[in-house]
């Protein structure tokens, strides 16, 4: 009862007591000066004033209790109700939900943020800052503050991103079909687990792939105290076996070789294709190896390279000789002993010139030379290139010995060779597979797929992103969580821990490979944070953890973990040379430039991204000569059939400029049964080829034609700038560095004046930004990494092998590769083409709709609303950068993808036309921010400060080759790139007045090589 | 006197443009018989029962296309227009040959043109039609075309009036409506003949609408008289403008084989050369199964053979032209094309167009063969041909190969692109023989002032 009252009084104020007015005024009167003010806000706060307030302007509801109000205040409420249920037209969800009280920390809805990770291949971390928009992660770019990355990436962490929000990824746990939990699995596992425990595990076996993690390594050794007769298998199919076997002929130890490029005068590739994602420290490498490429600079590097297959290492040397793999190994004994290090082998006219000649180089270069040699190469090359770096004093300068950076660094053909026997042997009961894929890309001689079928392996458990080949064949799969969703870490290529931190809860509740190796140790529950933290709090020594932790996860990278360089002394080469037989043809394996060794199979970017040589996509055609194609009769798109040791492999070749003669080189990763979508199907199997005994390269080949010709998809289908007629186009300007200091302008040319055009001009110069770009054709090395990048940025469509050959690849930005001279051993040029964004721009005026349109700031501005499609600006365009939705490219249905896309881009539809917009998104937030902060005199003028601002593909490049800016802005770095005498415009004498210009690239030649 | 003599002396020489013997009864019987009288042919029905499956065709691509987008297509980067636009121009160019007949040959007093005329406008009608289709479907969004029109719009936003695509929206809109309209004045005083021929109800109802209450007073063949010669007057820049502007689609552009100061007067000469071959091509058939000889006589045939000669004469000067600037520009890209016509991907077609266009329409020269209607049939077709390859050269292999190595590609053709175009040739021809049976296909006035009773009599 008193309750009802108390409830009365409330909604019914006049029953409690009133304020009296008159008190108040005294009260009020009373008062003077502040105290005035003070006495009337407390007036205004006491709740006798507010209860007087709301009897005098009611709020509708305290007139409940009074009928006649009640009518009113119904009908004002039915009113609003109607309002309401007529603007609301999105539901209020059922459940209850929380608006921000106060908005997250550092969060501002639109911006991004940026986190420090780290993305793993092959056990060598590529660090990394992953942009986040509201937690969803966006785009992948490199982290400018670590070594190892110095902010350029490659083209696997790139496209990295769209794996994770591969729809086609695994998305659950199952046992034999049958969906399960997690739960499940750690309850199920229990069984074998300790029935493996009765036995010391001595039937139990992992296999993983190379790990570099200290923490999944330290877990594995923990694991193997537990179960002591179990064993820990590693394999995967891009291993570096003979490096490590060279490591320990040369010291007999295993080191990590890393190379200082950037001090390096005359560096030697022995088949090692440094310049391209895949190579160990590529991103360093090249971005060093750039560096001391600069004409302007008091020294030029120069580049040899020995190779066994056209690559874009080659491509940028001053002088490479073609060789077949298996001639490598005499060449670099005949070397070695040139230079003090080894005993002679006979070699070719050819050949021996080059050699005396770059012996010599070498030698007048001791301590500022490096020889590297290549992964596929034999352990015997490595060890030579090791006596030869400390023959030459570079050990210490340009070469430093460390530890090495895998976890397990054992030879792991060797590995798997025992895990097979094991198991076929009966031997193994309980096999977990961490990740690889060995029922596909394992050694065709030891059949592991028929292997793994032994009914005595009672549990064989695969963890892995994909259903692939391997988990078809276990009992138990489960979805392994993407890097960007699982706590972890690894080692770069100089040994810097990385901590790996996700950038979004597992999309599947996938587990990581850690968990899963805490679930065999008993402990299911443990999150990969609580293990990898667990870990490093082991060996943080300290005092404050949290700190230490955050820092790291902040940089990217854990202090104080970068390996020191260690004392070794190579020990001179005595390995028997590996003679083979030299009949037949010789078979060159590599690993795919894009899909690397068939792991990235489903990624559908790399997957159209042109391979750098070929500018192929979507398949991997047999690479043969020239000359070898003329023999045999054969012209690229061909079907061949290559029988090797009885294996028949049917595949289509592709003529190869500048491919050594009498081999072919296959490329692995292709012909996956069981990859996805975009995966399944494409291209061609090689591994049936490959033997454990000859990994890198097999002789003995035979080829026959079968008659029947594929269809390969080409980006370019012209790679010469030599038209047929004889002519040349200048397209790529190039000359030696001898003719660059006599004639610096060499690749100047007269360009029409401005006013040789009908249109009133437009005077830029007043304008706060004027934005311009510089791509130095020295430096870039054909690496991709912008085309993926662009990719990612700008939400660019994949449109599949069909429309590839149609000549309908979506790309903003291309890199177009151009051949000149001897098709046997033809120059190689790079030049990656972006929109040149001319301020005369012929696409502008033949647009019917003004859709296509100049901004003040000289951008060729795409409004893609307003585009009908009519595709005259493309055919207008004479860099054909313009690319046009033909059909509806863009996914709009997947819901991954809905999730992975810039918000700051459109998303085109059919019918479209678009083209690389400088990254005007960037520019935006950039002018912005600008207003607000002013420049770089801290006035606002609108005008942003020079390298606040970064195009896409400018920051992924290792290399630093694309300069990006204000020209208006006389002291920006795009202003001086500009100011450059090798600085040229592309077409210009079409008046167009391109922004985007070229720095033409020029080469160090050995004069005792040249003619 | 002696003008008139040598005129007669002339015209003797020549065959007539009408055959000896007709009265203004038997002109009108037999042009109004082919609508009225005649009874439905099997070759009637065939014919238009292949034209109207070819338009099924049309109608299918077209859905899938607005389905799918242009995709379809074989075009691509760098070949951004393919058979779409080669299509329109050639369309385009046809109909030149009608306004040609019906304006110009007015204007000069040509009293020959009177037999083909009405036809020949039809046929400018109907291709235009052809032709206007295919810048609508070969868009990206096409149903966004209006956006090509300066409408009123809340954006405030007006077409690009540097683009020629504009000016051909201009033109191509202006051709078409000069043309309907000039085809219909002229066909008004016969629409009111058919009204008072017929006996069927429904047929007098529809002509007398289209009669617009013609009753043939003196006063309504004036006012006739002046609003035809100004529709002649407003029509006769068009012959020209249009395919002028047509060619400045490409001539605007800077791509090698279009940016060339030669494409106006060569193009129109080309759009004349092809509208007179589609002109014999339908003219021939025409007086064959309709019997209509004594209007459409030899003479005419001759006459449409002498512009063809002359205008193929034209065409293959620009051909020279081209060449030679070619070479005598020094500029590599021209050099590169001339090479790439005669020895690239398309030399084949190339050729064809030197031999469809230039080497046997020589033959006319000979009046032996000219005078063989059979013969000038095929010529006409191959004309066709070369015409059609005219602009599939200018339009892809300019496109397939321009300024960087790197972007030189091909263009295949799908099935999609030739069901469009062949869809339009049904379209057109189903278009022709709806017309030839359901309005007089000759102008029955305009033939009985050839008569030598409409002669006025001087005293």
């Amino acid at each position: 009862m008193e309750e009802q009252n108390k409830k009365r009084e409330e909604v019914c104020p006049s029953k409690k007591g009133k304020l009296d007015l008159d008190t108040a005024r005294a009260r009020i009167s009373e008062a003077k000066g502040p105290e005035y003010w003070r006495s009337l806000e407390e007036l205004a706060g006491s709740p006798d004033f507010q209860e007087m307030m709301h009897r005098e302007f009611p709020k509708g509801a305290s007139e409940w209790l009074d009928a006649v109000s009640r009518r009113g205040f119904m009908k004002l409420m039915g009113a609003s109700l109607a309002m309401a249920g007529m603007t609301a037209c999105t539901k209020q969800p059922l459940e209850s939900i929380v608006p921000y009280v106060k908005q997250p920390e550092e969060v501002i809805p639109g911006r991004p943020l940026f986190f420090a990770t780290a993305f793993t291949l092959s056990g060598y971390a590529a660090p990394i800052l992953v942009e986040s928009h509201l937690y969803r992660p966006t785009k992948i770019e490199g982290n400018d503050k670590h070594p190892a990355s110095l902010g350029g990436t490659d083209v696997f962490a790139q496209a990295s991103i769209l794996e994770m929000y591969d729809p086609d990824r695994s998305q659950d746990i199952e046992h034999l079909g049958a969906m399960k939990t997690w739960g499940n699995f750690v309850d199920e596992i229990r069984g074998p687990l300790s029935a493996q425990k009765a036995v010391q595990g001595a039937g139990m076996r992992i296999l993983t792939r190379t790990v570099s993690s200290p923490t999944l390594a330290d877990q594995l050794h923990e694991l193997l105290k537990f179960y002591p007769q179990a064993k820990w298998h590693v394999y995967e199919a891009a291993n570096r076996d003979s490096y490590r076997a060279g490591s320990q002929m040369a010291f007999g130890q295993q080191v990590e070789t890393q190379y200082k490029l950037d001090k390096a005068e005359v560096i030697l590739s022995l088949d090692a294709d440094f310049l391209y994602a895949g190579f160990p420290g590529f991103t360093r490498y090249a971005h060093d190896f750039a560096a001391g490429r600069n004409p302007n600079a008091e020294k030029m590097s120069r580049l040899y390279v020995v190779e066994s297959t056209p690559t874009t290492t080659g491509g940028k040397a001053d002088h490479r000789l073609p060789m077949r793999a298996v001639d490598i190994e005499p060449f670099a004994r005949a070397l070695a002993s040139a230079l003090g290090a080894g005993s002679s082998s006979t070699l070719s006219g050819e050949q021996q010139k080059y050699l005396s000649a770059l012996a010599k180089d070498l030698q007048s270069h001791r301590g500022s030379s490096v020889v590297i040699a290549g992964d596929n190469q034999s352990p015997a090359v490595h060890a030579l290139a090791h006596s030869m770096n400390q023959a030459l004093g570079n050990v210490g300068k340009t070469v430093v010995y460390t530890e090495p950076v895998d976890a397990n660094p054992i030879n792991q053909t060797e590995s798997l060779k025992d895990l097979v026997a094991d198991m076929r042997g009966g031997k193994v009961e309980l096999l977990i597979i961490l990740g690889a894929n060995p029922a596909y890309d394992a050694p065709a001689d030891f059949a592991f797929a028929d292997a793994l079928k032994n009914t005595n392996i009672q549990t064989r458990v695969h963890l892995g992103l994909y259903q692939d080949e391997t988990a078809e064949l276990c009992h138990w799969h489960l979805n392994e969580a993407h890097y960007l969703e699982a706590w972890g870490d690894a080692r770069a290529y100089d040994g810097t821990v990385s901590i790996v931190q996700p950038l979004i809860a597992p999309l599947y509740e996938g587990k990581s490979a850690y968990e899963m190796v805490s679930a065999l140790a008993g402990q299911g529950q443990t999150s990969g944070h609580e293990l990898v933290q667990n870990y490093w709090k082991k060996q943080h020594t300290g005092a404050d953890f949290d700190a230490f932790w955050r820092k790291s996860l902040h940089d990217g990278w854990v202090e104080g973990t970068k390996f020191s360089s260690k004392q070794v002394s190579a020990k001179s080469v005595s390995a028997p040379s590996s003679s083979s037989p030299a009949q037949g043809f010789e078979i060159n394996f590599r690993r795919d430039p894009s899909v690397y060794d068939g792991r990235f199979s489903n990624n559908g970017w790399l997957q159209e991204v042109p391979k750098p040589m070929s500018k192929i996509t979507w398949d991997n055609p047999v690479m043969i000569s020239p000359a070898m194609a003329d023999r045999l009769k054969l012209a690229s798109e061909a079907m061949i059939q290559i029988e090797l040791n009885g294996k028949k492999v049917v595949a289509p070749v592709w003529v190869q400029t500048g491919h050594p003669d009498n081999s072919i080189t296959a490329f692995l990763g292709y012909g996956r049964r069981r990859a996805g979508r975009a995966g399944t199907a494409a291209g061609f199997d090689m591994y049936p080829l490959v033997y454990s005994a000859t990994p890198g390269f097999a002789t003995g080949v035979n080829i026959t034609t079968t008659g029947d010709t594929y269809k390969l998809a080409s980006t370019q289908g012209y790679q010469t700038m030599e038209t047929q007629d004889g002519a040349t186009r200048p397209l790529v300007r190039s000359t030696s560095l001898e003719e660059f200091k006599k004639e610096p302008k060499f690749a100047q040319e007269e360009e029409p004046p401005p006013s040789l055009t009908l249109y009133p001009g437009f005077d830029y110069s007043k304008e706060p930004n004027s934005w311009g770009m510089t791509i130095d054709m020295s430096s870039c090395v054909g690496c991709n990494n912008c085309i993926i990048a662009c990719q990612s940025e700008n939400n660019i469509p994949v449109v599949g092998k069909e429309q590839v050959v149609r000549g309908r690849h979506m790309h903003w930005l291309r890199v177009d590769s151009y051949y000149q001279g001897d098709r046997a051993n033809p120059k190689a040029y790079f030049q990656p083409v972006p929109c040149m964004q001319c301020e005369n721009a012929p696409c502008e005026t033949v647009c019917p709709v003004g859709a296509t349109v100049h901004s003040t700031e000289g951008l060729n501005d795409m409004v893609y609303n307003r585009c009908v499609g009519t595709r005259y600006c493309s055919n207008n365009c004479p860099y054909k950068v313009r690319r046009f939705n033909f059909l509806l490219y863009q996914d709009w249905e997947t819901p991954q993808y809905k999730m992975m896309r810039n918000p700051d881009v459109t998303v085109r539809s059919r019918g479209v036309m678009e083209k690389c917009t400088y990254c005007i998104q960037r520019i935006t937030w950039a002018r912005i921010d600008s207003e607000r902060e002013g420049d770089k005199g801290g006035k606002i003028t609108g005008q942003v400060r020079d390298g606040e601002l970064q195009t896409a593909c400018q920051q992924s490049c290792p290399t630093n080759a694309i300069t990006f800016g204000n020209i208006n802005d006389r002291s920006s770095k795009v202003s001086k790139a500009k100011s450059d005498p090798r600085n040229y415009s592309l077409l210009a004498d079409l008046n167009t007045r391109p922004r985007t210009t070229y720095l033409a690239e020029v080469r160090n030649p050995n004069p005792e090589l040249e003619g | 006197m002696d003008e008139r003599n040598d005129r007669v002396a002339l015209l003797e020489k020549q065959a007539p443009v009408i055959e000896p013997g007709h009265t203004f009864a038997t002109v009108t019987d037999k042009i109004s018989d082919v609508v009225l009288t005649r009874p439905i042919t099997i070759g009637w029905v065939f014919g238009s029962f292949v034209a109207f499956m070819a338009v099924m065709g049309l109608l299918l691509a077209v859905s899938y296309l607005f389905l799918k987008g242009v995709g379809i297509w074989g075009i691509n980067i760098p070949v951004g227009w393919g058979f779409a636009i080669v299509n329109f121009v050639w369309w385009i160019g046809i109909g030149h040959a009608g306004t040609l007949i019906s304006a110009i040959l007015m204007l000069l007093r040509q009293s020959w043109r009177n037999s083909i005329n009405r036809f020949a406008e039809a046929m400018t009608l109907f291709a235009v039609a052809c032709a206007g289709m295919f810048p609508v479907l070969h868009m990206g969004r096409p149903w966004l075309a209006y956006w090509l029109f300066p409408y009123p719009n809340t954006m405030n936003y007006w077409p690009q009036f540097r683009s020629p695509l504009v000016w051909d929206v201009f033109a191509v809109s202006t051709y078409g409506t000069t043309s309907l309209l000039f085809w219909f004045i002229g066909l008004i005083p016969d629409l009111a003949t058919m009204r008072d021929r017929t006996n069927k109800k429904p047929l007098k109802f529809i002509f007398g609408a289209l009669a617009l209450g013609w009753r043939g007073s003196a006063r309504h063949w004036h006012r006739y008289e002046t609003a035809y010669l100004l529709l002649a007057g407003l029509a006769t820049p068009l012959v020209l403008s249009v395919h002028t502007v047509v060619s400045f689609d490409f001539a605007i552009g800077i791509i090698p084989g279009w940016h060339t100061t030669i494409f106006p007067p060569y193009f129109v000469a080309g759009a004349i050369y092809s509208g007179f071959a589609m002109v014999l091509v339908l003219a021939i058939p025409i007086r064959q199964f309709y019997k209509l000889k004594d209007f459409i006589t030899d003479r005419h045939l001759q006459n449409s053979a002498m512009v063809m000669l002359a205008t193929g004469l034209i065409v293959a000067y620009g051909y020279g032209i081209e060449a030679f600037m070619g070479w005598y520009s020094g500029n590599r890209y021209d050099s590169f094309l001339l090479w790439n016509r005669l020895h690239g991907p398309y030399a084949f077609w190339y050729y064809s167009l030197l031999v469809c266009n230039i080497f046997i329409p020589q033959v006319l020269w000979i009046k032996k063969l000219r005078s063989s209607p059979a013969f000038l049939f095929l010529i006409s077709l191959v004309v066709l041909v070369g015409m059609w390859l005219e602009r599939f050269i200018i339009v892809v292999v300019s496109l397939h190969r321009d300024f960087l190595t790197s972007s030189f590609g091909m263009y295949y053709p799908t099935r999609w692109d030739w069901m469009t175009f062949i869809g339009t040739l049904g379209f057109f021809f189903l278009a022709m023989f709806l017309f030839m049976r359901a309005l007089p296909a000759i102008s029955i006035f305009e033939m009985r002032t050839l008569l030598p009773q409409a002669e006025v009599k001087h005293k």
